[in-house]
C-alpha cells in the first residue's frame, strides 16, 4: 500500500478545509443548492433517498488494518453502525448528516483517505484487480501504476469537468479481474518480449443503459506514456465528448458516433503533440511509489500444503468446500489469500457492520500484514495468509459469519443498493438477492450447479453489474410497480453481455425464474465441468425462455 | 464590462465588447466575435484600439491559431462553471499554440473554478454576478501544491518532488 509523503497529505488536508469552508457558507445560506450540488458530488457526497450518502475511495482496493477500523469508526459514530463496500472498491455510508461530514473527511484524512472524485463528472477512482501483488496468474503488480493515475487524476486542471464520469480500471494477470472492457479505459498491463512493460489501451466500454464492449486502442503502449497517452484520450473526449444529454455522454457514445478507427486516428493525432512532453513518466517516479508501497516481509516458507492444512482437508467437509472456494493461490509459496464473503443469506450484498470491520481488521494484523482488499464483488480479502493458519482462520471467519462458501457460485450475488436507497431506482435489489439466496440456500445444491454470476440493478444504470452477470436482473417501472428483467449469458471475463429471455417478472416470480434457468441448465449440462454459461452459449436462450415462461405465473405477464 | 480580477488584483477593464466596428473610436479597445475577425481583419489590424477576441466553449483553439498574433486578449464564455470544453481551450492556446496575450475566463466563474481555470492558463477573470472578490480571491490558495503539469507550472510535481519533499515545505 502506498504511504502518503508530506505532499499527499497536505493536498488531501487541504480538500478538507476546502469542503469545511463551502459546506459552512452552504448551510450559512451563501452558496445555492445548485452551486453546492456540485461541490459535494466532488466529494462523494450525494442526496438519495433517505438521507446523504457519502461515498469514500478505497484506492485500488487495498486497506491497511488501520483504515478499515477508522471505517468501522465512521459507521459507528456517525451512520447507523453500517457500511456498505460497492463494486468500484468504494465504501458508502448511507446516513451521515451534512453537517457533519467535513468532520468525517478529516478523520479519514488522519488515516490517508478521502473522498475525492468519488461522484461527479471527473476521473474517479481508478480500480484494479483485487489480487493484485500476490495472484499467482500475474504479470506485473499494477498498484505502482494505479497510484500513478491517482495523482495524475487528482484535481486534474483540465479534466475536472468532464461531459460525464471517468472510470480506469487496470489489470496485470492474465485472467481480467478488474472488468476491464466494461471501463471508460481499460488498461491490461502486458511485458513485451524485450521485457518492457507496457500496456494495451482499451476505450469506450460501459454498462449503464448503453452497455458496450471497449475497444482495442492500442495494443502496447509503453510505461512512460501512459500519461500523456491518458491525457490524449481525455483531451479528445473532454473536447467532443456530447455535453447536451447525459444519457449520451459517456465516452462510449463518442467512440461509437466516430467510429473506432476516426477515435483512435483522433487520440494518436493528439498523442503525437503531447508524446514525450514533461508527463512523461520517469523511472524515479516509479522507484518512488514503489519505495512507498508497504510490501509485505514474507516468511520463507516451503511449497506445497502444510500438515495442518492436509489435515483439515481431509477431515472436515466444510473446510473443504471454504478451501475450495474462498481461498485463491498465492504467488508466495506457502501463502494464500481468502475472500470473505459478505454474501451470507439474509444480508444485504456488500455491507459489514462496524463490528465485522473492526474484527476482520483484528484478523489482517493476526494473520496477515495488516492488509485487506475490497473486491468488486462486493466482498473483503485477506491477501496474505499463511497457509498452515487457514484451519484456525476459517474457524474464526465462520464465527463471524464470513466464511459462507460460496465464492463464485450463484449466491455471491453482486448487488446494487436498489430502492432501499438510492433515488434513481426503479426496484429494490436487496430483497430480490435475499429471496434468491434463501432459494439457493442448500450448499450441496449450490456446489452441484457450480460456477455462476449472479448481478442484481435497481435500474438501468447498471450499478450492479447486471449486463456482465451470467444470469442478470434489472429492476425496471412498470405501471409504478416493480417488474424484473431477466438477462443471461452475460460474462465479465471474457467480456460478453447478457441477453433478455423475456417479459419482465414480479418480485415473487424472481426465485422461480431463477429455478427454472438452473433446471434447464442441470439438465442440459454434458458434464459437471460445462459451467451454466457454456450452456448458455451452446444451447441459446429458446430452452431457458420456454422453460421460465411455462410458469403458470409467468404466464399471466403476457396478457 | 466588469471589474476583472487580474494578478490577483481587482483592475478596471477598457474593452469594449462590439459586433460591428460602426461608431467605435479606432483607438478604443475592442472584443470582438470571431465572425468579425474572420470578415474584417485588415480593418481590425489597422485600428490603433487593442483587439481581443470572444470565445464560446465550442469553438474550436486551431481556427483561432492564425489571429492568435494580432490578439491582446482571448476571452472564453463559460455558460457553465462545468463546462470543461473551455480548459482544453486555454491549455491548447497556451501550450500549442504559444499564445502569450491574456486569456480572461468570463461567465460562470467563481471561487471553486478558479484554482482549475488558472493552471490551465487563464489569468484574467471576472466573476459571476453577486460573488465576492475578497472571497473568490482565496480561491487560488486553496491548494498550496498541486501534482499535474500545467500551464502555471509545465513539470509535474513527480518531476519536482525529490527536490520539493527535501525542502521541507510546511506539512
Ligand atoms: C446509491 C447511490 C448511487 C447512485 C445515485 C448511482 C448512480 C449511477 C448512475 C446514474 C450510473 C450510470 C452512469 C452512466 O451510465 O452514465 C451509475 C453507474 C454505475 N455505478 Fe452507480 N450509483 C449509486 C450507487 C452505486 C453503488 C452502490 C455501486 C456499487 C455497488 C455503484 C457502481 C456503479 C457502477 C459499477 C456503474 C457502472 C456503469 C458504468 O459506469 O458504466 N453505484 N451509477
Ligand atoms: S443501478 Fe440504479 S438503483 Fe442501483 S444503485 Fe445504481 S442508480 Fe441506484
Amino acid at each position: 500500500m502506498y504511504q502518503y509523503d508530506e505532499i499527499d497529505q497536505r493536498i488531501v488536508d487541504e480538500r478538507v478545509a476546502q469542503f469545511r469552508d463551502q459546506t459552512r457558507r452552504f448551510l450559512a445560506g451563501q452558496i445555492s443548492e445548485d452551486d453546492f450540488r456540485p461541490l459535494r458530488l466532488q466529494n462523494g457526497l450525494y442526496i438519495q433517498r433517505h438521507a446523504p450518502m457519502l461515498r469514500v475511495a478505497i484506492p485500488y482496493g487495498v486497506l491497511a488494518s488501520r483504515q478499515l477500523r477508522k471505517l468501522a469508526h465512521i459507521a459507528r459514530a456517525y451512520d447507523r453502525g453500517t457500511g456498505h463496500f460497492s463494486t468500484r472498491q468504494n465504501i458508502q455510508f448511507n446516513w451521515p448528516q451534512l453537517e457533519q461530514v467535513p468532520d468525517i473527511l478529516a478523520e479519514l484524512a488522519t488515516v490517508q483517505m478521502h473522498a475525492i472524485q468519488t461522484s461527479g463528472n471527473c476521473v474517479r477512482n481508478t480500480t484494479t484487480d483485487h489480487f493484485a501483488g500476490v495472484a499467482a496468474d500475474e504479470l506485473i503488480d499494477p498498484r505502482v501504476y494505479c497510484e500513478l493515475i491517482r495523482q495524475w487524476s487528482t484535481f486534474h486542471p483540465e479534466f475536472a469537468f468532464l461531459p460525464r464520469k471517468f472510470k480506469i480500471a487496470v489489470n496485470g494477470a492474465l485472467e481480467d479481474r478488474a472488468a476491464t472492457w466494461v471501463h471508460d479505459i481499460g488498461l491490461h498491463a502486458v511485458r513485451a518480449d524485450d521485457g518492457e512493460i507496457g500496456f494495451r489501451v482499451i476505450v469506450g466500454g460501459g454498462l449503464g443503459r448503453t452497455p458496450m464492449i471497449g475497444t482495442v486502442v492500442r495494443e502496447f503502449l509503453p510505461w512512460r506514456h501512459l500519461l500523456t497517452y491518458l491525457e490524449a484520450i481525455l483531451r479528445v473526449y473532454n473536447r467532443y465528448g456530447r455535453r447536451d444529454n447525459k444519457h449520451k455522454a459517456r465516452i462510449k457514445i463518442l467512440v461509437k458516433a466516430m467510429t473506432p478507427e476516426r477515435f483512435q486516428r483522433e487520440v494518436e493525432a493528439e498523442w503525437a503533440q503531447l508524446q514525450d512532453g514533461p508527463n512523461t513518466v520517469v523511472e524515479e517516479e516509479l522507484a518512488r511509489i514503489e519505495a512507498r508501497m508497504l510490501r509485505p516481509r514474507y516468511e520463507n516458507l516451503p511449497d506445497g500444503a502444510p500438515a495442518e492444512l492436509q489435515r483439515a482437508l481431509q477431515e472436515e467437509r466444510a473446510f473443504r468446500r471454504w478451501h475450495e472456494r474462498n481461498v485463491h493461490a498465492h504467488q508466495v509459496p506457502g501463502y494464500a489469500s481468502v475472500v470473505l464473503s459478505l454474501k451470507a443469506t439474509g444480508r444485504a450484498p456488500g455491507d459489514a457492520t462496524a463490528e465485522q470491520m473492526d474484527a476482520v481488521a483484528d484478523l489482517a494484523d493476526r494473520y496477515g500484514f495488516g492488509e485487506i482488499r475490497v473486491s468488486h464483488e462486493q466482498n473483503l480479502i485477506l491477501p496474505d495468509i499463511r497457509q498452515a493458519d487457514l484451519p484456525e482462520l476459517h474457524a474464526q471467519l465462520k464465527a463471524l459469519g464470513f466464511a459462507t462458501p460460496n465464492i463464485g457460485l450463484l449466491t455471491n450475488i453482486i448487488s446494487c443498493p436498489g430502492g432501499d436507497f438510492c433515488s434513481l431506482a426503479n426496484a429494490r435489489s436487496i430483497p430480490v438477492a435475499q429471496a434468491i439466496q434463501q432459494r439457493f440456500d442448500d450448499l450441496d445444491r449450490l456446489y452441484d450447479i457450480g460456477e455462476l454470476d449472479l448481478n442484481i440493478s435497481g435500474c438501468m444504470n447498471a450499478c450492479g453489474h447486471h449486463h456482465v452477470g451470467n444470469i442478470g436482473i434489472l429492476g425496471v417501472d412498470k405501471h409504478g410497480s416493480e417488474f424484473y428483467q431477466i438477462t443471461i449469458g452475460g460474462s465479465q471475463a471474457p467480456a460478453r453481455l447478457g441477453r433478455v429471455i423475456g417479459p419482465s417478472l414480479g418480485h415473487e416470480e424472481v426465485p422461480d425464474a431463477i429455478e427454472a434457468l438452473i433446471g434447464v441448465y442441470l439438465e442440459a449440462r454434458l458434464h459437471a465441468e460445462e459451467r451454466f454459461v457454456d450452456v448458455v452459449e451452446r444451447l441459446g436462450l429458446e430452452p431457458f425462455r420456454e422453460r421460465v415462461y411455462a410458469q403458470p405465473e409467468a404466464e399471466v405477464l403476457y396478457a | 464590462m466588469p471589474d476583472v480580477i487580474r494578478n490577483r488584483r481587482i483592475e478596471t477593464d477598457s474593452f469594449l465588447r462590439v459586433e460591428s466596428l460602426d461608431g467605435v473610436a479606432p483607438d478604443a479597445d475592442v472584443l470582438v466575435p470571431l465572425a468579425l475577425l474572420a470578415t474584417q481583419r485588415d480593418v481590425l489590424q489597422a485600428r490603433s484600439g487593442k483587439l481581443g477576441l470572444w470565445l464560446e466553449t465550442a469553438d474550436e483553439p486551431v481556427e483561432v491559431a492564425q489571429y492568435l498574433p494580432l490578439l491582446d486578449l482571448v476571452v472564453v464564455h463559460f455558460a457553465s462553471f462545468a463546462d470543461g470544453r473551455g480548459h482544453s481551450i486555454a491549455r491548447l492556446l497556451r501550450e500549442r499554440h504559444g499564445f502569450r496575450g491574456e486569456i480572461r475566463a468570463v461567465g460562470d466563474v467563481f471561487k471553486e473554478t478558479l484554482f482549475y481555470l488558472s493552471r490551465c492558463g487563464f489569468d484574467a477573470f471576472v466573476l459571476r454576478p453577486g460573488e465576492s472578490v475578497e472571497e473568490a480571491l482565496k480561491g487560488f490558495d486553496v491548494f498550496s501544491e498541486a501534482y499535474q503539469a500545467s500551464v502555471e507550472r509545465p513539470s509535474p510535481l513527480f518531476r519536482r518532488r525529490q527536490a520539493a519533499v527535501s525542502k521541507g515545505l510546511p506539512a
